[in-house]
C-alpha cells in the first residue's frame, strides 16, 4: 500500500536557533525529509526562525516561513497555508512541544489538521515519566526506582523511597536541562528545585541512580503494517551519570553477545508498540548492570534525535527520509535502499567499521561555570570518526575535534596520582586525556572502579598506549626503516603529526617518510551492509588496509573542505556556505567532493555532494584525499576557520585553491599587512599598537586614549579580549594572568565608544564587487558581533553613509582581489567609517543575509570562483526589501549556572534567529520572541544601569512609560530617570536589604529587565539579579541599544499585530524567484 | 604468528594466527552479522567451512558456557580483523582465543576481511587454505584446488549424531529400543543434520516433546516411534546427495506432518521435486528481510545457507516467504499435506527472533491435523 492520497499539503516545524542540546542534526533530518516529502509530490510548508539552516532554503519547500516557533504564530500559519497534515517529529524537542500545545489548543482539531508520525498520545506516553513508567510496567520491563515531584515537598517526601544517589530529570525539557545527580539530600533539594523551574510542566523525576551502568542506545524504525528495525545500536564510552550528548559514543556495541543484544532489540520494539509510534523512528536507552546484565530502560524519544543522526552517518540509513516517508504511509518494503539498489529499506544495517562520536566542549568560554559532566548536556559540538577499528577511529577523533590534538596524544603535565584519580572519577570535558594517563599509572580494576568504563574499552586504549611507549624507545631512524611497525601506527590511527611529536620532527618530514615507504591510506565504503552487495553510495572513510575498493572520480571535481565539529562561532553557518557550494558545483555540472567530520550537519549527508570523505579536517588527512582524488580546484572559504588553518600549507604543497588567494586572506589577517593596505587604501581603523609588556601597555594607552580594548595576540577566538576604561582596570586586566612579553604580545585597540557597528558580506568576481547586505547592529560596538543583534537593511544610517560603507568594501576587496565572498565590519561614530576587521572568506551572516535578501550569496560565490561572471548570476533588477529582517543571538547560559549573562568582545552565543517584518521593531519583536524572550506588552520595567548608560536610559525609560508600563529602578538609575521627568518606583539592590529587586523578580512583579554594567565591580554586583531574571525566564537585556530597540518594538506591537508570510512571497516583491 | 590465507584463485591475504601453528583448508564464507560469533563457531551448518567474520572487532565478550549451538567448534578455521583476547562481559568464561586454542581450530587475524569479502561477492565463494606453515602461496593454491568443493559434499552424514538423544540442554543418549514418549509435549522426530541446538530448545519451549535421531534412520524406524510429527533439521554441505535422506523424507511426509528449517528446508524441497543450485556467494547474515507473503510482515532474520531451493514448478506448493534482497525462496508450505519449510533460521542463534512464530506454526500445524 503506497503513499497516502488524502493528504495534499504537509506542515514540517524546524527546531529554531542552535542551541546546547538542539544542533544541526534538526537540519539534517528536517531537509532530507522535506526532499523525501517533495519527491513524493506533496507541498512542503515550512517553519523554522533559523535562518542558518538548509532546510529554510527557499528552493527547498513550496512555502518557508521564518518565524517564530510559538503556538500562535503557528496557528497564524495553518490559518493561512490550511495544511492536512503536520510533521512533527523531526524538530526535535522543540517541534514535539509546539506540536503538543497546538493539539492541546484544540488549533489542529479546528484547522482539521492531523499529526502524522506520532500522534499525541504516543508523543505524551513517551515524554511524561509517569505515563512511561506506566507504560514500561505493562510490558515487563523495568525501570529505575523513581517518582515524579511537583513540588519541593515532593521531592523530601520521595527521597525517604528512593536511594542515594538520586537523579533528577525534569520533564519537558531540552537536553535534560535542569537535571543532575544529587549524593545527598540538600544536593537533592537544590537541584530539583532548578528543574522544576526549567520544566515546562513543573516536572521532575527523581530516579534511583544507576550511575556507572553501562548505557546503550538502539535506533528503532517501525511501519504502518509493525514492521519493525533497529538501524544502530551504539554504546556509550562514559557510562551512566554523563548525558548521552557528551559522552564519547561508539557504534556498534561492542559488549553485548547476541542473547543480549537480541533481548535489547526484542524491548526495543515492545517499547515502539506500547508508546505507540506507528511510523517514523525513535530512539531508546538502556542501562545494563555490568555485573549481572540486569537491564532497565532509560528513555524512549518517539522522533528523530541527534542519536539518529549519529546513526544515520554511522551506517548510511538515512533515518530522517525515511522516517518521512513512512509517515505518509509507506511502508518499509515499499521504499527502495538507494546504497544497494537492488535491496529495500525493510533490513538492518551492518557495519564493518568501527564509529566513534566525540562531543566538543566550551568550559573556555564560560569562566565560572565548572568543567563538569553530568546528565544536562553542556557540549556544543560533535565530531565523529569512522575507523576499521575503535583504535582508528578514537585517534581520528581526537585530531577532528580541532583543540589542539594531533590524536588521542598525552596531557601535556600530568596532575599527581591523587586528583587524577578524581579527574576520572567525575566527568569532565577531559577525562579520557587523564585516563589515558592514569591507565599508566594506575591498575586498570582501579580505573574501573572509579569510572565504570568498560575494561573493553580501558583495553583498548592500553593497547594505543603500549604501542606508543614501544615507539618512544626507538629512534626516528630505526622507526622509519621498520614498515611492519609504521603500518601498524597507522592502522593504529597515530597521525604523522602525532608521530612527529614522538620522534620530535615536522609533521612534513613523517610524511615524507610514510610516502617512501609506500603507506598510503585506502578508501573503503560505508555501505549499509558490510560490504555483501554492491553500494552505491558515495560515502568513504580512510583506513590503512591493503584493500583498493575506490577509483577517483574522472569527471571535473571541486574539494570542499567543511567546517569540522561545532563550536561557539563556528556552526551551522559554516556547513549551510560547504551545502551550497556543493549545489552550485552541481548545478555548473562539476562533481562535488565533501569532506567534513560533523556527523550533524546537512554537508555529511551523502545525497549533498557527489562524494563525501568522512575525514578528520587536518593537513595530513584533507592532502590524503586531494592527493588520491586530484581535483581541479579545492575551496577552503566556506568552512570558518578550519579550512583557513589549513590554506596555507595546501598552497605550498601545490595544492589549487579556488577564489580568493590564501595569501590575501593572510594579508587582511596580519596586523601589520593590514595596516598597510588601510594606510594604501587611505581608509581609517581605530588607533592601535602592540605592546610587549605591561609597562608598554600602560603608556600605548595613555596615548591612543581609554577606552581600550585589549586582548592577547596568541590567543583566538575573542577570548581574554576585554575593554578596559582606565588605567587600573587595565592593571587589574594583566593580574588576571595575562602577561605580556616578546613572545606574548597584547594588542591594544581603541574602543570605540558608542559606535554602531556595521557588518557587511559582499561577493566579488575578481571585477565587479556585489554588497551583499549591510547590517546595523543593535548592540554597539564592542559587543562580539556574533552575540549582537543586527538589522537588514540599516535603519538609522544616512543614504550617504551607507554609500561610503559601499565605496569602501569595493575598494577593499579590488585591493585584496577577492574572488569568492568577503566580510567587513565597520564601525560608525559621529558619521565617521572606521574599519574594525575585513575576513576575505565566507563569514557567520551569509545565510542571514542570502534569506534575508533572497540572493544565495555561498552559491554564486561558488559560481565566481570557478570563473563565471556576476554580471551573469545576479537578476537585473532587485527592488528595495519593504521590509526589515532582524538578525538575533541565541546564548547558552541557562547550561552554565554561574556564569554572568552579560555581553562582550568573547563571543558566546551558539545559535541564531531571524525575524522578518514590514517594520524594524516588528522585526526585532519577532526575532526576540524566536530566541525565546516574549516582550511584554504591559507591565513593569525594571531599569538599573551603570552611571555611563544613565543618560541613555532616559529615551527607553521614557517610552516604556508612555505605553503604559510602570518603571521599577534601583536607587541612582531611579533619581536620574526621576529628574528626567519619569515616574519611578524605587527598589533596593541586593545588597540594600529587603525586599530587593530579586524579590520582586521572584514576585513576578517585574515583567522586563534592563540591566547594563561595565568594568568588573558592578558586574559582581548585578550578576546575581541577571541570573534571577534567567532561571524565572523573565525577558532581559544587558545593553542599553537593545533596551532602546526593546522599547520600540514594543511600540510597533502595540499599534499592531504581528503578521506572517513565506521568504518565497517577500522575494516576489522583490523581483527574485 | 605469520599466516597466509590463499584462495584457490591464488588470491593472498596476509594475517596472523591468534591460536598457534596450524594449516586447513576450506570453503570460505563471510558473516556479516555484528554479535554472535560463539554461536556461528558452533554451528554445525559451518562444518569444515572457514568463516570470516566482516565486523573489525570480534571476541568482544568473550565466550559462555550457554551461547553454543552444539557441543564443540564446527568450523575449520575462523578468519577475523582483530581479535579481542580480554574479553569483557559477565557471562564470559574464557576468551575467543582460548576457545580456539583448546578445540585445536585456527583463529586468524590482521586480515583485511572487507577485501575478502568484496572478493567473495564479486567472484564467489571459494575453498581456501589457512597456513602458518607453509607460506609458499603457489603451493598454498594448489592444496586449495584439492579440496573438494562444496557442491556434491554430504555433509550431513558427517555431522550428524550416530544415536538418538532426549534434548535436556546437551543431548541425553537413548537407544531406538529402550525409548517411550513422555508425555512433554506433542511427540517430535527431528532428524539431525546438524541441528542446532536453538532449534531444539525451541521446538520444547513451543511445546514438542524432542528425539533427536541420525539422519541415516529409516522411515520403518520412525514409524516404530511412532511420532506426531518429524522435523528435518539445518546441516551442512550441498542436499542433493543426500539421496536417502530424500527417499525417507517422501515416504515421512506420506504419513507425518513434517516440517524444517535450511537444509531440512532444501531436503523436502526436493523430496517433493523441486530443484536446488548453489549462491554465488551464499546468505550469511543476521539482518536480511524476509516477508511472509500471507500477511506482507517483514521480519528480519538470520540466515547461513549456500543453497536455495527452485520450487516454481510444482504447484502443489505455495510459496510462504521470500528474501527482500535477492526474491529468493525462504519458507514453502503444501497446499494440502501438513507440510512446511524454511530457507532461514526462525531460531536465531544468533540473530534476531522475529521469527519464532515458525514454531508456534508448525505446532499448530500438527496439533490441529
Amino acid at each position: 500500500m503506497p503513499k497516502r492520497t488524502d493528504l495534499k499539503k504537509i506542515l514540517v516545524i524546524g527546531s529554531g536557533p542552535i542551541v546546547i542540546g538542539q544542533a544541526c542534526e534538526f537540519d539534517y533530518s528536517g531537509t532530507q525529509a522535506i526532499k523525501a516529502l517533495k519527491e513524493e509530490g506533496y507541498e512542503v510548508v515550512l517553519i523554522n526562525s533559523n535562518p542558518a539552516t538548509i532546510m529554510t532554503d527557499p528552493a527547498l519547500a513550496d512555502a518557508t516561513y521564518i518565524e517564530p516557533i510559538v503556538p500562535e504564530i503557528i496557528a497564524k500559519i495553518i490559518a493561512q497555508e490550511k495544511p492536512d497534515a503536520l510533521l512533527p517529529t523531526l524538530g526535535g524537542q522543540t517541534a514535539l512541544n509546539v506540536s503538543v500545545a497546538l493539539a492541546e489548543e484544540g488549533i489542529l482539531e479546528k484547522y482539521n489538521v492531523e499529526l502524522i508520525g506520532a500522534s499525541l498520545e504516543a508523543i505524551k506516553k513517551a515524554e511524561s515519566r509517569e505515563e512511561f513508567k506506566a507504560a514500561m510496567a505493562k510490558i515487563g520491563l523495568k525501570v529505575p526506582k523513581s517518582g515524579i515531584a511537583r513540588s519541593l515537598e515532593d521531592v523530601i517526601r520521595l527521597a525517604e523511597e528512593i536511594p542515594f544517589p538520586i537523579i533528577v530529570r525534569p520533564a519537558f525539557t531540552l537536553g535534560g536541562t535542569g537535571g543532575g545527580i544529587a549524593y545527598n539530600l540538600e544536593e537533592l533539594k537544590h537541584i530539583a528545585s532548578q528543574g522544576l523551574k526549567a520544566s515546562l510542566k513543573q516536572e521532575v523525576m527523581l530516579e534511583e541512580s544507576v550511575l556507572h551502568w553501562k548505557e546503550f542506545e538502539l535506533e528503532v524504525m517501525r511501519d504502518k503494517k509493525d514492521n519493525c528495525v533497529i538501524i544502530c545500536s551504539i554504546e556509550n564510552l562514559d557510562p551512566m551519570g554523563v548525558h548521552t550528548g557528551d559522552s564519547i559514543t561508539v557504534a556498534p556495541a561492542q559488549t553485548l553477545s547476541d542473547k543480549e543484544y537480541q533481548k535489547m532489540r526484542d524491548a526495543a520494539f515492545a517499547i515502539m508498540r506500547e508508546i505507540g509510534v506507528e511510523t517514523g523512528g525513535s530512539n531508546v536507552q538502556f542501562a545494563i548492570n555490568p555485573q549481572n546484565g540486569e537491564m532497565v530502560v532509560i528513555e524512549m524519544n518517539p522522533r528523530v534525535s541527534r542519536s539518529s543522526a549519529l546513526a544515520s552517518k554511522a551506517t548510511g540509513f538515512p533515518i530522517a527520509k525515511i522516517a518521512a516517508k513512512l509517515a505518509v504511509g509507506y511502508t518499509l518494503d515499499e521504499i527502495p535502499n538507494d546504497i544497494t539498489k537492488e535491496t529495500v529499506a525493510s533490513f538492518e544495517p551492518t557495519i564493518d567499521y568501527c564509529v566513534v562520536k566525540i562531543p566538543r566542549f566550551t568550559f573556555e568560554k564560560f569562566p565560572g561555570s565548572k568543567d563538569e559532566l553530568n546528565t544536562a548536556m553542556k557540549s556544543v559540538g560533535e565530531t565523529m570518526a569512522i575507523g576499521r577499528t575503535f583504535k582508528e577511529a578514537l585517534q581520528k577523533g581526537f585530531r577532528s575535534l580541532e583543540i589542539g590534538l594531533a590524536g588521542f596524544e598525552d596531557i601535556e603535565t600530568p596532575p599527581d596520582i591523587e586528583e587524577l584519580k578524581s579527574l576520572i572519577r567525575n566527568p569532565n570535558s577531559k577525562r579520557l586525556l587523564y585516563l589515558k594517563q592514569a591507565l599508566k599509572v594506575i591498575s586498570q580494576e582501579e580505573i574501573y572502579q572509579l569510572t565504570g568504563i568498560d575494561p573493553w574499552f580501558l583495553d583498548q586504549i592500553q593497547e594505543l598506549i603500549d604501542l606508543e611507549e614501544k615507539l618512544k624507545t626507538l629512534s626516528w631512524e630505526e622507526f622509519k626503516a621498520n614498515k611492519e611497525l609504521f603500518q601498524q601506527a597507522k592502522a593504529f590511527g597515530f597521525s604523522d603529526k602525532q608521530l612527529g611529536k614522538i620522534f620530535n620532527l615536522p609533521e612534513k618530514e613523517v610524511r615524507l617518510a610514510r610516502q617512501k615507504q609506500e603507506l598510503k591510506p585506502t578508501y573503503y565504503l560505508v555501505d549499509t551492509c558490510a560490504a555483501e552487495f554492491e553500494a552505491y553510495t558515495p560515502y568513504f572513510y580512510s583506513t590503512y588496509e591493503p584493500g583498493k575498493e575506490v577509483a577517483p572520480l574522472k569527471e571535473k571535481k571541486v574539494v570542499i573542505l567543511g567546517g569540522g565539529p561545532n563550536r561557539i562561532g563556528q556552526g551551522i553557518e559554516f556547513d549551510y556556505c560547504c551545502v551550497h557550494a556543493a549545489f552550485a558545483l552541481q548545478e555548473m555540472g562539476v562533481k562535488a567532493i565533501m569532506v567534513n567530520s560533523n556527523p550533524e550537519t546537512v554537508s555529511t549527508d551523502y545525497d549533498t555532494s557527489d562524494r563525501l570523505y568522512f575525514e578528520p579536517l587536518t593537513f595530513e588527512d584533507v592532502l590524503n584525499i586531494i592527493e588520491f582524488e586530484q581535483p581541479d580546484g579545492v575551496i577552503v572559504q566556506f568552512g570558518g576557520q578550519t579550512p583557513l588553518n589549513l590554506a596555507l600549507s595546501l598552497l605550498e604543497a601545490g595544492v589549487p585553491i579556488l577564489g580568493t588567494s590564501p595569501l590575501s586572506i593572510d594579508q587582511a589577517e596580519d596586523r601589520e599587512l593590514f595596516k598597510q593596505l588601510l594606510n594604501k587604501l587611505k581608509l581609517k581603523q581605530p588607533a592601535n599598537a602592540t605592546a610587549f609588556s605591561k609597562e608598554e601597555a600602560l603608556k600605548i594607552a595613555e596615548k591612543i586614549g581609554y577606552p581600550v580594548v585589549v586582548r592577547p595576540s596568541y590567543v583566538l577566538g575573542g577570548r581574554a579580549m576585554e575593554i578596559v576604561y582606565d588605567s587600573e582596570d587595565l592593571e587589574n586586566y594583566f593580574q588576571q594572568a595575562i602577561w605580556a612579553s616578546p613572545d606574548h604580545p597584547i594588542l591594544i585597540d581603541k574602543f570605540l565608544e558608542n559606535a554602531i557597528e556595521i557588518d557587511v558580506d559582499a561577493l566579488s568576481d575578481g571585477e565587479d564587487t556585489y554588497i551583499g547586505g549591510i547590517m546595523e547592529h543593535i548592540e554597539e560596538a564592542g559587543v562580539h558581533s556574533g552575540d549582537s543583534a543586527c538589522v537588514l537593511p540599516p535603519h538609522t544610517l544616512s543614504p550617504e553613509l551607507i554609500a561610503e560603507i559601499e565605496r569602501q568594501t569595493k575598494l577593499l576587496s579590488q585591493e585584496l582581489k577577492v574572488v569568492g565572498l568577503m566580510n567587513i565590519q565597520f564601525a560608525v561614530k559621529d558619521k565617521e567609517v572606521f574599519i574594525l576587521e575585513v575576513n576575505p572568506r565566507a563569514s557567520r551572516t551569509v545565510p542571514f543575509v542570502s534569506k534575508a535578501t533572497g540572493i544565495p550569496l555561498a552559491k554564486l560565490a561558488t559560481k565566481v570562483m570557478l570563473g563565471q561572471k556576476l554580471k551573469d548570476l545576479l537578476p537585473s533588477t532587485i527592488h528595495k526589501p519593504n521590509y526589515f529582517a532582524v538578525k538575533e543571538a541565541v546564548l547558552p547560559f541557562n547550561r552554565f549556572p554561574g556564569v554572568d549573562v552579560i555581553l562582550g568582545p568573547e563571543m558566546r552565543s551558539t545559535g541564531e534567529v531571524m525575524g522578518i517584518d514590514a517594520n524594524v521593531g516588528l522585526a526585532y519583536l519577532k526575532s526576540q520572541l524566536a530566541a525565546g524572550q516574549n516582550l511584554p506588552l504591559k507591565g513593569n520595567v525594571f531599569i538599573s544601569v551603570n552611571d555611563k548608560d544613565k543618560p541613555m536610559a532616559v529615551l527607553p525609560a521614557r517610552i516604556f512609560q508612555e505605553l503604559g508600563f510602570k518603571i521599577i529602578a534601583t536607587r541612582g538609575t531611579g533619581r536620574f530617570l526621576q529628574e528626567a521627568g519619569i515616574p519611578v518606583e524605587i527598589v533596593n539592590k541586593v545588597y540594600e536589604g529587603r525586599p530587593n529587586a530579586i524579590d520582586y523578580i521572584k514576585n513576578g512583579q517585574i515583567d522586563l529587565l534592563i540591566n547594563t554594567s561595565s568594568g568588573k565591580k558592578t558586574v559582581q554586583d548585578s550578576s546575581s539579579l541577571r541570573q534571577t531574571a534567567l532561571l524565572y525566564g523573565i525577558p532581559y537585556t544587558t545593553t542599553i541599544s537593545a533596551a532602546k530597540a526593546m522599547a520600540l518594538a514594543i511600540k510597533e506591537r502595540l499599534n499592531a499585530d504581528l503578521q506572517i508570510k513565506s521568504l518565497q512571497e517577500y522575494y516576489k516583491q522583490r523581483g527574485i524567484n | 604468528m605469520k599466516a597466509l590465507l590463499v584462495l584457490e584463485d591464488g588470491t593472498v591475504f596476509e594475517g596472523k594466527s591468534f591460536t598457534g601453528q596450524g594449516e586447513i583448508g576450506g570453503e570460505v564464507i563471510f558473516n556479516t552479522g555484528m554479535t554472535g560469533y560463539q554461536e556461528v563457531l558452533t554451528d554445525p551448518s559451518y562444518l569444515g567451512q572457514i568463516v570470516c567474520m566482516t565486523y573489525p572487532h570480534i571476541g568482544n565478550y568473550g565466550v559462555n558456557e550457554e551461547d553454543v549451538e552444539s557441543e564443540k567448534i564446527q568450523v575449520n578455521a575462523f578468519v577475523v580483523k582483530e581479535c579481542v583476547k580480554k574479553p569483557s562481559n559477565w557471562r564470559a568464561s574464557k576468551s575467543l582465543p582460548q576457545y580456539l586454542k583448546e578445540q585445536k581450530v585456527l583463529g586468524l587475524e590482521g586480515i583485511d576481511t572487507r577485501a575478502l569479502t568484496r572478493h567473495i561477492r564479486i567472484h564467489g565463494a571459494m575453498r581456501a587454505m589457512i597456513s602458518t606453515e607453509d607460506l609458499n602461496p603457489k603451493s598454498l593454491q594448489e592444496k586449495a584446488q584439492k579440496l573438494p568443493p562444496m557442491q556434491g559434499q554430504a555433509l550431513a552424514y558427517k555431522v550428524s549424531c550416530k544415536q538418538p538423544y532426549l534434548f535436556e540442554n546437551k543431548p541425553v543418549p537413548v537407544s531406538f529400543t529402550q525409548f517411550k514418549w513422555q508425555n512433554k509435549g506433542l511427540p517430535l522426530v527431528v532428524f539431525d543434520f546438524g541441528v542446532k541446538w536453538s532449534i531444539l530448545r525451541l521446538l520444547q519451549t513451543y511445546g514438542f516433546e524432542v528425539l533427536v535421531v541420525p539422519a541415516t534412520t529409516t522411515f520403518e524406524q520412525v514409524k516404530q516411534l511412532n511420532p506426531k510429527a518429524v522435523f528435518l533439521s539445518n546441516g551442512p554441505g550441498d542436499p542433493e546427495p543426500l539421496t536417502d535422506i530424500i527417499a525417507t523424507t517422501q515416504k515421512i511426509i506420506e504419513h507425518y506432518p513434517t516440517a524444517g528449517i535450511c537444509l531440512g528446508h532444501q531436503i523436502l524441497g526436493l523430496a517433493l521435486g523441486g530443484k536446488c543450485y548453489k549462491l554465488k556467494f551464499g546468505h550469511h547474515a543476521l539482518n536480511h528481510p524476509v516477508k511472509e507473503l500471507a500477511t506482507g510482515h517483514i521480519e528480519i532474520s538470520s540466515q547461513n545457507h549456500g543453497f536455495c531451493v527452485d520450487i516454481s514448478k510444482l504447484d502443489f506448493l505455495e510459496v510462504t516467504h521470500i528474501n527482500l534482497n535477492d526474491n529468493t525462496l525462504e519458507g514453502f508450505k503444501h497446499k494440502s499435506k501438513p507440510i512446511m519449510a524454511v530457507q532461514h533460521h526462525p531460531e536465531a542463534g544468533p540473530g534476531p527472533h522475529d521469527c519464532q512464530t515458525f514454531f508456534a506454526r508448525f505446532y499448530d500445524l500438527v496439533a490441529n491435523h
